[in-house]
């Protein structure tokens, strides 16, 4: 039958049938027609009416907007380990102590005052009797010595445990060599002092306690809503929560926004001037970006590369750009033939082209690295370095058994998914082409399935960034020492941990650099690793928030954020 | 009917089960795991996380242990999100891609039936033409070009839509678009042809020859068997609009499951995983089962069997 209607005959018997149908056609379109005007009319009626945008209220009410990456993992500073968590625990909560907004020298926090003993091993901390947790309950030396009890539970297995190692028999606690929490370094004396007993002098101490890692949590609060040392606890849910920074959780929209608000408990809360922080989940750089220039952010967490030259043409006044202590290095699998050759490694080294990657590929800023600790950690800059120095890459090759590139074989440079890591990979592969004549091919992988070759060293050479925990060279240093966890080239040097160790047992600054220029300039002659660009923090900032100063490592403590209203606040 | 309903919700059953089984298996094949870091843990570290999760334990007594708590309706913790579940996530953000789902499906179905029925009265002319052209350039045009297109034109050039949330009434117009867009065209070429081939049946002739008006003809006796092809083509409609939403609901920040199903796989969680899959999988068997049913409903050649 079908087959029939489709006939030429029923063809035209169906088109003449079809004449009369013209005349109510009119009639129908003409229903259809004002269906999709008043459809058109409802959409253009939404957009009417616009209220102002969330950076212009923002300005007003003193509502901080912030484009913070992902949805984050939880707020218990014992468990997470990212920057987006980061950024929301910094509001919340409040350690010992904490950075100076300009130069991260430690201030007071819940410490007013400490004491330090003269071999600088026993530090005592004051608790001040205003601080105060969200509840109204004071912020005693008992909830310290409890939250680094939690912190260091084998059970609760927190990624950032190793921060508190410093204090004394803190690692062997969180390894299970001992059970007997007495025996580590953390004592209450009363209720406002606190004893922290070193393994040995640590001049960047006092640093290391304005990280999350250090703050104190309400274990009594925490009891209610499960086992205090196993994660999978509710406590951070709106309701549960209770914190002792200057803001409080209000509410917790998950892959949407989490709000905090202004602490009144907080013990100088006068001095906050914010009254909400918002804080919106944001996978995408290209969506939180056009978040920002639609005055929705008043600041983003990075800006999409493509975009940063549009910025520094257009509006540099909206681009926020400062050094980061973070180091973009390859690392090498030196248990590989051929890699295994110091000389060669060496002379890949010294064939990269540092400044064409730092200047030419990123073009944020970023500074050409010739080793890893960046410059001025802690007024400690590397005397080493690894030149640019084609020549004498060649006649390392040549000494190797390679002249000319001749024989060498062909090896991978690993990165995970991402255009910028290909760039630069195919920039380096290209260098290593023209300068030694050897052909490396590129291989990329989902981010896990990375993670998991270099644990296991399924690479020859693979990507790698840094972040400095704190601001001492010993944060990048100490993951070469033989077997660290982060080292994952299967290099070991004994003159290499002997000195960082030798660094790790005196508080003399002049001493403590000597070793570690001694301890750098192995690494960068045995070249385990090569250095490519010290990383530098850019993205979007509103002009009206001020109270934002750039420092290393790009914290910006709260309560000293505030925003001036400004007509011109948004990208137009 | 409620025979048939029941035998086909019993055949889910083992669908799911092999669902469950294969995802659960095909992740733990895949290199990386949920606690990989890039600053890597100590081994004590995750040898306690790996309890803390059952992990210690051989794959199978896992899988045997997985399966236990899911024919209790426990579909585990998080791996990534520690303080939430998995079945917390998925009815905290369901209801979002949902509600997204349904102006998506709202949209496509007006401007693709409007479309292919104007299109079908009058084949072969510029009220085709035009109609299914722009159908066709629906279905070519990727989300992620459409979606940033829409916000520039009419987020960041007209400020009438926000770029990007999921607060306000006027934040769901550009998602939907975006999302239904493609399903309209569809839509639109299917009501297209289906309209053009019931319009040529005889029984309409002999309708319009008995004197009945054309509005009469179109809506009382074209229409139901003409949709026939749209509605086969709602149920994975409805599923790929749900499932398929992770662009979309990306681009304009939408707090929707989708991210999770995308995300879930990346982070390597395990339970995240199996549970979106599961309950998108749920999902399309209850789409498909709705679309036989109304099938059945509307068109009195077909029986339940």
């Amino acid at each position: 039958m079908i087959a029939n209607l489709r006939s030429p005959h029923f063809g035209s018997t169906i088109r003449k049938a079809n004449v009369p149908i013209s005349g109510t056609v009119c009639r129908t379109w003409e229903v259809h027609r004002q269906s999709l005007i008043a459809f058109l009319l409802l959409i253009i009626l939404a957009g009417c009416g616009r209220p102002p945008s969330r950076v212009e209220t923002g300005d007003r009410d003193q509502v901080l907007q912030w484009g913070n990456l992902g949805e984050p993992q939880d707020i218990d500073p014992h468990t997470v380990s990212g920057v987006p968590e980061q950024h929301i625990i910094d509001s919340l909560f409040e350690g010992l102590v904490m950075s100076d907004p300009h130069d991260l020298h430690p201030v007071p926090g819940v410490a007013e005052k400490w004491d330090v003993s003269e071999d600088g091993k026993t530090y005592t901390f004051h608790l001040r009797s205003k601080a105060r947790w969200s509840n109204g309950a004071r912020v005693t030396a008992q909830d310290f010595v409890r939250s680094f009890k939690r912190m260091l539970a084998p059970t609760l297995g927190s990624e950032y445990a190793y921060m508190l190692y410093v204090a004394k028999n803190a690692e062997d606690y969180n390894k299970g060599k001992i059970t007997d929490f007495s025996k580590v370094g953390f004592a209450a004396l009363d209720e406002g002092t606190l004893r922290v007993e070193l393994n040995s002098p640590t001049p960047y101490f006092l640093s290391l306690l304005s990280h999350y890692s250090w703050f104190p949590v309400p274990v009594s609060t925490i009891e209610k809503y499960g086992p205090t040392d196993e994660r999978g606890n509710t406590w951070t849910k709106p309701g549960h929560f209770v914190s002792n920074g200057p803001f409080n959780l209000v509410e917790w929209k998950i892959n949407s926004v989490l709000v905090v608000r202004k602490s009144p408990t907080y013990w100088d809360a006068s001095q906050v001037k914010l009254k909400e922080i918002r804080f919106y989940s944001i996978d995408s750089l290209d969506a939180e970006e056009r978040a920002f220039r639609a005055g929705q952010l008043h600041l983003t967490y990075d800006v999409p590369l493509p975009k940063i030259d549009g910025y520094q043409r257009d509006h540099p006044e909206l681009l926020f750009k400062a050094p980061y202590l973070a180091t973009y290095f390859y690392r090498i699998n030196t248990t590989r033939p051929v890699l295994n050759d110091k000389r060669v490694r060496r002379a890949l080294s010294m064939a990269v082209d540092r400044v064409s990657i730092a200047h030419q590929v990123m073009r944020s800023g970023e500074e050409p690295a010739y080793c890893l600790t960046p410059p001025n950690t802690a007024g400690y800059t590397c005397r080493a370095g690894v030149p640019y120095d084609v020549e004498a890459a060649r006649k390392l090759l040549a000494e190797a058994g390679f002249p000319n590139g001749q024989g060498f074989p062909q090896f991978e440079i690993l990165f995970n998914t991402l255009e910028m890591h290909k760039s630069i990979a195919e920039v380096i592969q290209q260098m290593w082409k023209k300068n030694l004549n050897i052909d490396a091919r590129l291989v990329n992988q989902e981010w896990k399935v990375y993670i998991d070759s270099q644990r296991e060293m399924k690479y020859d050479i693979g990507r790698y960034g840094w972040t400095g925990d704190y601001v001492d060279p010993n944060s990048f240093l100490d993951m070469f020492v033989t077997g660290g966890g982060n080292n994952q080239t299967g290099w070991s040097n004994a003159e290499y941990d002997h000195w960082v160790r030798e660094a790790g047992k005196t508080a003399d600054m002049a001493t403590r650099f000597d070793c570690f220029q001694k301890a750098e300039a192995i690494l960068l002659d045995e070249s385990p690793i090569i250095p490519i660009y010290q990383y530098t923090r850019t993205y979007c900032l509103s002009p009206s928030v001020h109270g934002w100063y750039p420092n290393l490592l790009d914290v910006h403590p709260h309560k000293y954020i505030y925003l001036v209203p400004r007509e011109e606040s948004k990208v137009k | 009917m409620l025979r048939y309903i029941a035998k086909r919700l019993l055949q889910t059953i083992p669908v799911l089960i092999v669902i469950a089984t294969a995802t659960f298996f095909m992740l733990r094949l895949a290199p990386g795991g949920p606690f990989d870091a890039e600053k890597n843990v100590t081994p004590e570290i995750k040898k306690a996380l790996e309890k803390h999760y059952g992990m210690d334990k051989p794959l199978f007594q896992q899988y045997l242990d997985y399966m236990g708590k899911l024919l209790h309706g426990d579909l585990g913790p998080s791996f990534k999100y520690p303080n939430r579940t998995v079945i917390e996530l998925i009815s905290d953000c369901f209801p979002v891609s949902l509600e997204l789902g349904c102006y998506a499906l709202a949209f496509a179905l007006f401007i693709g039936l409007t479309a292919g029925i104007i299109a079908a009265i009058k084949p072969n002319t510029l009220t085709d033409y035009i109609p299914m052209s722009l159908s066709m350039a629906g279905i070519c045009l990727p989300t992620f070009i459409l979606g940033p297109l829409l916000v520039l034109v009419f987020g960041l050039t007209l400020h009438w839509f926000n770029a990007s949330g999921w607060d306000f009434p006027r934040d769901r117009v550009l998602p939907a678009i975006t999302l239904g867009s493609f399903y309209a065209a569809y839509i639109a070429r299917l009501s297209r042809a289906g309209m053009i081939e019931v319009l040529n049946q005889d029984y309409i002739r002999t309708a319009r020859a008995k004197g009945a008006t054309w509005p009469r003809v179109l809506f009382r006796h074209a229409l139901k068997p003409g949709l026939q092809p749209v509605i086969s083509f709602l149920g994975p409609a409805a599923a790929g609009i749900l499932t398929g939403s992770f662009v979309v609901e990306t681009i304009f920040q939408i707090p929707g499951l989708a991210r999770f199903f995308i995300t879930a796989a990346f982070n390597r969680d395990y339970t995240l995983v199996i549970g979106t899959v599961l309950f998108y999988a749920a999902l399309i068997c209850a789409f498909n089962l709705l679309v036989d049913v109304v099938q059945v409903l509307m068109n009195p050649r077909l029986r339940f069997d």
